[in-house]
């Protein structure tokens, strides 16, 4: 760990006006990913802005019956809101199956956006790595690769964002609002993460001096037919292999409307605008289910120790398919899959 | 017996759950310099330079050490030996010189006025190295494996028995490395007192770490204290001295002044580790399920400078009866630190190979795995064919098997199902060694009715200070509070590491001579006082009880200690004996257990739940039901992590571990631990010491990892012989 400097930031403006006048500064929140990674000089922030006491707690509603939940609520009190568990049980689930109940009573919403990868060789400094180090290589590319990307991955980098909430935030098309020097502005979800590309170093759209103020969630929530699926190494508090976010509106048996997100699978929740859409309208059962599970796997392309990420993912989808649509959501606390 | 063998809660409970126990990190002291180690980024070469310039020019660090400036330590390797490392090699010997023999070596040791600055320092160690190439992957180096000449003798002619055997199976199981991951981080606290130095250490063996810093730094014994009174875990992983130790004492003569230095939970991976093993068997047998040869060769990872190795292959030809059995035991030499012994070494890896392989034989053969291992049942030892002391193997068959309900099993695999799940019941069978040694006690009994029991072994979280004080109560008949124990103190009467299961036997008999000289030397106030109730007891009469000293043939008898010693102006009776154990080559002394465990494996996705573990155990004498069933929990633990979850990933090109931290190192959470009964059969064994006690803290994790991965066949069809299992192996 290196030495830095430590500021509270009073409100949003003098956070932003800090993080603008030093741009080697980290905003600090829950610590719970930061501290790791300064711990290991992955990070080595000149200062950490602490911006956890800024009044970015609230769960509120919006005018169009949509949810916002500021930057600062922490997991489990949003997990355990009534309000999310009634609208929206799909992203409180997401956000039971991730860590462990002491890290999400630390762990805030902005904070939990901007987790860095899992990857081994990202942590360790003594390996060559693309996203810690630009331009020293993809160490995973040949090496220990079982946590890693099958779906959009670059020739610089084959990492997955790890976590399971945005993986909920991207089927639920949640909205990001951000503020920076210039103002406020909003960022789909879909836009927020990124593909690594050449510039793996970047995981998000966020710019260095802006700092995310809340994320909305729009007025539909499949509060009826969900499910969040996490298949993991053990039974609790391990990353995802494959998570799948599902979620249905159904008219009898036929599918009105669908989301489908994959986490551990891509450098960011993975989506497929067109195959939900082309779920609309399909009979709700097994073979629709495969038929868009074969859809959105269908550029998939394995490494030598992930490879079986892509049955796996595409057995994943199917069955939490199956269960939003019986309406019987996968139990973040008993472990047998339903 | 009031205590010995019912369920006493640990007396050191309290003190941990305050915070009042003192871990080798902990210990408080005046005017501490911090230490942070820098370690080796590749597996093998030499340092070409090292650039401390930039960490000395940090305000506060004290010193940077290397190799190139350390003060003064032993040169001869024999400098380093410990009581327990192997005979074979040259000890890793830390800031020596330039030579870098594995990744995460330590290289340089910063000193600093505070923990943050030292750590800060740290980072700014630049080193450059001149790279050599190197090996680290076992399924590679197997190839040139040498074989070791350990393994027991052979019998008959396993090959040729083989070859003409009915029903055959061959096999290899593969382990990979683990790591014990105590929950304790290593540390050692140097406290600097004119040249005398007292060290607190996280250690299973307080003197053979002092024996070692004497060694290495060459200083005189009454010079060097080392204490480890309180250890957070250690499976083993505590029993050589570790780095920690010696760079904390450099550290402190370098600056004449006390230190403290805490390893990273990342820096912990590069101390020792079980080591990756190939178990292959062969077993042959005939259709009726007899064993006509037993086959067991093990190649296991080494490091370049030690030979490690434990008995992995002996088990085979000892638990079953078979006219034919051979072992081969090799080692492959890797860049990699030497392994070291974890949890029942050797048995934990060879008993996997071995009950898969019975069990995989028992699909061959047709017929129920117990009923295999009850055709093959050996009432000798068979590779000495000597008796056992004791051995109630065929009790935790029965009594297991009843309580798991085996008898309900339909041994057809993927017969069983819950809904979505496929449910598998397999068994295995456990071996371990009972073993004792020589062990040195001290007791004080003062006026005031309270005694102190003082012996060097440590409590390594396994229940020591309990027992000690159970055994030791009902042995001088006090009650539990009147007794105080101390212990880990390189001051206190000598004892061996605290491993191998032989504490338990070892200080409990040592507790019985010395509380025996106590009685004697009671019984003789006793009798000397006037009117003594007891002026014609003979001493054989003489027993202690409920704080008096009375007369076995009519307890209504007797006198208070109490006044015994008050009559005879004596205010304190002290004694210290060694107590040392009959040689006995005319038996064998071993614990047995028969674990039976219950899988749900989702038939889609295969992810496995253990839904229920029976362990049947057969350990002699349980001095105390809980800690011993809290043991056997643990082990079983220990194992359901091995079959499913622990796995010290390599990247083989770049000779790096790359899991090294508890996030990435899966070891079983609460959700993967379900229903455990421990079942403690009757064995009573007069001949194995006179308590008849054989130790528990090895014997729960040796077969746990078969029984699950036998009834993951069970469950699914799919034999998966490379641990762990994890669920991609039961795709497809
Ligand atoms: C052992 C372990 C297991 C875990 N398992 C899981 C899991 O299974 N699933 C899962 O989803 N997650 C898991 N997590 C990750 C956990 O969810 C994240 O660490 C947590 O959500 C991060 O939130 P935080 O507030 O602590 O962020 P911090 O550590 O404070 O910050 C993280 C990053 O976000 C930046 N930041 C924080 N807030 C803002 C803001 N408002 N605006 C701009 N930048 C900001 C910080 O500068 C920093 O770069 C695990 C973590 C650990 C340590
Ligand atoms: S996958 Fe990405 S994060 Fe991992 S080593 Fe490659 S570049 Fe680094």
């Amino acid at each position: 760990m290196i030495n830095f400097q430590y500021a509270r930031a009073t409100d949003i403006a003098d956070a932003v006006r800090q993080i603008a006048g030093e741009p080697t500064a980290k905003f600090i929140a829950g610590g719970t990913n930061l501290i790791d990674l300064m711990k290991e000089n992955i990070e080595r922030p000149s200062r950490l802005i602490d911006i956890s006491r800024l009044p970015l707690k609230q769960i509120e509603e919006t005018g169009d019956g949509g949810l916002r939940i500021g930057a600062l609520v922490p997991n489990s009190d949003l997990a355990y809101h009534a309000l999310i568990e009634r609208r929206y049980p799909l992203l409180a689930s997401a956000i039971l199956a991730g860590a462990s109940a002491q890290l999400r009573n630390m762990a805030s919403t902005g904070g939990n956006l901007l987790q860095r990868t899992r990857c081994y060789y990202f942590y360790d400094t003594a390996t060559p790595c693309n996203k810690r180090a630009p331009g020293s290589g993809c160490a995973a590319r040949y090496g220990l690769n079982r946590m890693h990307a099958i779906l959009g991955s670059s020739e610089a980098c084959i990492a997955t964002h790890p976590s399971d909430m945005c993986v909920a935030l991207a089927a639920l098309e949640a909205n990001v609002h951000v503020a920076g020097p210039g103002g406020e502005r909003v960022i789909a979800f879909a836009d927020f993460h990124r593909l690594p590309g050449d510039t793996p170093e970047r995981d998000t759209t966020l710019r260095a001096d802006e700092i995310i103020i809340a994320v909305e969630l729009p007025a539909r929530g499949f509060a009826t037919h969900y499910s969040y699926l996490k298949i993991r190494d053990r039974l609790s508090y391990a990353f995802a292999l494959v998570a799948v976010a599902a979620a249905l509106e159904l008219e009898r048996d036929t599918i009105k409307e669908a989301r489908l997100a994959l986490g551990g699978v891509a450098h960011k929740p993975w989506r497929d605008v067109a195959v939900e859409k082309a779920m609309r309208g399909e009979p709700a059962n097994r073979a629709s289910f495969a038929r868009a599970a074969d859809a959105i796997l269908r550029d998939a392309r394995g490494f030598e120790h992930n490879a079986f990420k892509i049955e796996l993912a595409r057995r994943a989808i199917v069955r939490a398919l199956t269960q939003a649509a019986a309406g019987t959501p996968q139990s973040q606390s008993v472990k047998k899959i339903r | 017996m009031v205590y010995i063998g019912t369920p006493t809660s640990r007396v050191d409970g309290p003190a941990k759950v305050t915070g009042a126990a003192k871990y080798a990190g902990d210990a408080a002291a005046s005017g501490l310099a911090y230490g942070a180690v820098v370690t080796s980024a590749i597996p093998k070469g030499r340092i070409a330079t090292i650039d401390t310039g930039a960490a000395l020019r940090v305000a506060g660090v004290l010193d940077v050490l290397t190799h190139e400036n350390r003060p003064r330590m032993a040169r001869r390797a024999a400098a380093y030996k410990d009581d327990v490392g192997p005979e074979q090699g040259s000890p890793f010997r830390p800031l020596y010189d330039d030579t870098i023999m594995f990744s995460g070596q330590p290289i340089a040791l910063v000193l600093a006025e505070e923990w943050e600055i030292a750590r800060f320092a740290a980072s700014l160690v630049r080193v450059e190295y001149e790279a050599e190439p190197f090996a680290t992957d076992l399924r590679v180096e197997r190839e040139r494996a040498v074989a070791v000449d350990e393994p027991p003798k052979p019998r008959g002619n396993a090959d040729k028995a083989y070859a003409a055997a009915a029903i055959r199976h061959e096999a290899e199981y593969f382990i990979p490395i683990e790591h014990h991951n105590p929950m304790e981080l290593y540390a050692s606290t140097a406290l600097w007192e004119d040249g005398k130095l007292t060290i607190y250490d996280k250690t299973q063996g307080v003197l053979n770490v002092h024996n070692y810093l004497c060694s290495v730094f060459d200083m005189k014994p009454d010079k060097l204290r080392v204490l480890s009174p309180f250890m957070g875990g250690g499976f083993g992983s505590g029993l050589r001295p570790q780095y920690e130790a010696p760079l904390a004492v450099l550290a402190a003569r370098a600056l004449e002044r006390s230190v403290r230095l805490v390893l990273t939970r990342q820096q912990m991976y590069a101390l020792c580790y079980r080591p990756a093993t190939i178990e292959r068997l062969a077993l042959g047998a005939a259709p009726g399920g007899t064993l006509d040869s037993v086959s067991h060769e093990a190649i296991a990872v080494t490091s370049q400078y030690e030979d490690y190795f434990r008995n992995d292959t002996g088990w085979s030809g000892l638990l079953y009866k078979s006219p034919n059995a051979k072992y081969v035991h090799r080692l492959a030499r890797v860049d990699l630190p030497t392994p070291s012994d974890m949890r029942a070494p050797g048995a934990t890896t060879g008993v996997y190979g071995l009950e898969c392989a019975m069990d995989e034989l028992a699909v061959a053969l047709k017929i129920d795995p117990i009923a295999l291992r009850l055709r093959c049942y050996s009432d000798r030892d068979q590779h000495d064919d000597i008796p056992y002391t004791s051995k109630q193997l065929r009790k935790c068959y029965r009594q297991g098997a009843a309580a798991f309900g085996w008898d309900r099993r339909n041994p057809k695999p993927r017969s069983m199902r819950d809904g979505s799940e496929l449910v598998g019941w397999g068994m295995a069978t456990g071996v371990w060694e009972a073993l004792q040694m020589d062990t040195a006690l001290r007791i004080v009994l003062t006026a005031n009715g309270h005694a102190e029991v003082s012996c060097a072994f440590s409590d390594i979280g396994t229940g020591t200070y309990t027992i000690v004080a159970q055994v030791a109560a009902d042995l001088l008949g006090l009650p539990l509070e009147a007794v105080t124990v101390r212990l880990g103190d390189s001051t206190l009467p000598q004892a061996p590491v605290e491993g191998g299961s032989w504490t338990a036997a070892s200080v409990s008999h040592a507790i019985a001579k010395t509380a025996d000289e106590i009685r004697k030397e009671l019984w003789r106030l006793a009798k000397a006082m006037p009117n003594s109730p007891l002026g014609a007891c003979r001493l054989e009469d003489i027993a202690l009880a409920d704080g008096r000293i009375i007369d076995k043939t009519d307890s209504g008898r007797g006198v208070a200690m109490t006044d015994a010693m008050r009559h005879g102006r004596r205010d304190r009776l002290e004694h210290e004996t060694t107590n040392s154990f009959a040689e006995d080559d005319k038996h064998a002394r071993n614990t047995h257990s028969a674990i039976f465990a219950e899988v749900k494996v989702d038939e889609e996705l295969g992810v496995i739940r253990v839904t229920r573990v029976v362990n049947a155990v057969a350990a002699g004498r349980i001095l105390n039901t809980k800690t011993a069933r809290s043991q056997i929990m643990g082990g079983v633990v220990g194992g359901i992590g091995m079959a499913l979850h622990e796995e010290t990933l390599i990247d083989h090109t770049l000779g790096r571990m790359m899991n090294a931290n508890i996030a990435e190192y899966h070891v079983p959470v609460n959700a993967d631990v379900h229903d455990i009964e421990v079942i403690f059969v009757d064995e009573p064994d007069e001949l194995v010491n006179p308590l008849g006690i054989k130790g528990v803290g090895e014997i729960g994790i040796v077969g746990t990892a078969a029984a699950i991965a036998n009834a993951v066949y069970h469950a699914t069809g799919k034999r998966v012989r490379d641990l762990p299992i994890t669920l991609d192996k039961l795709l497809g």
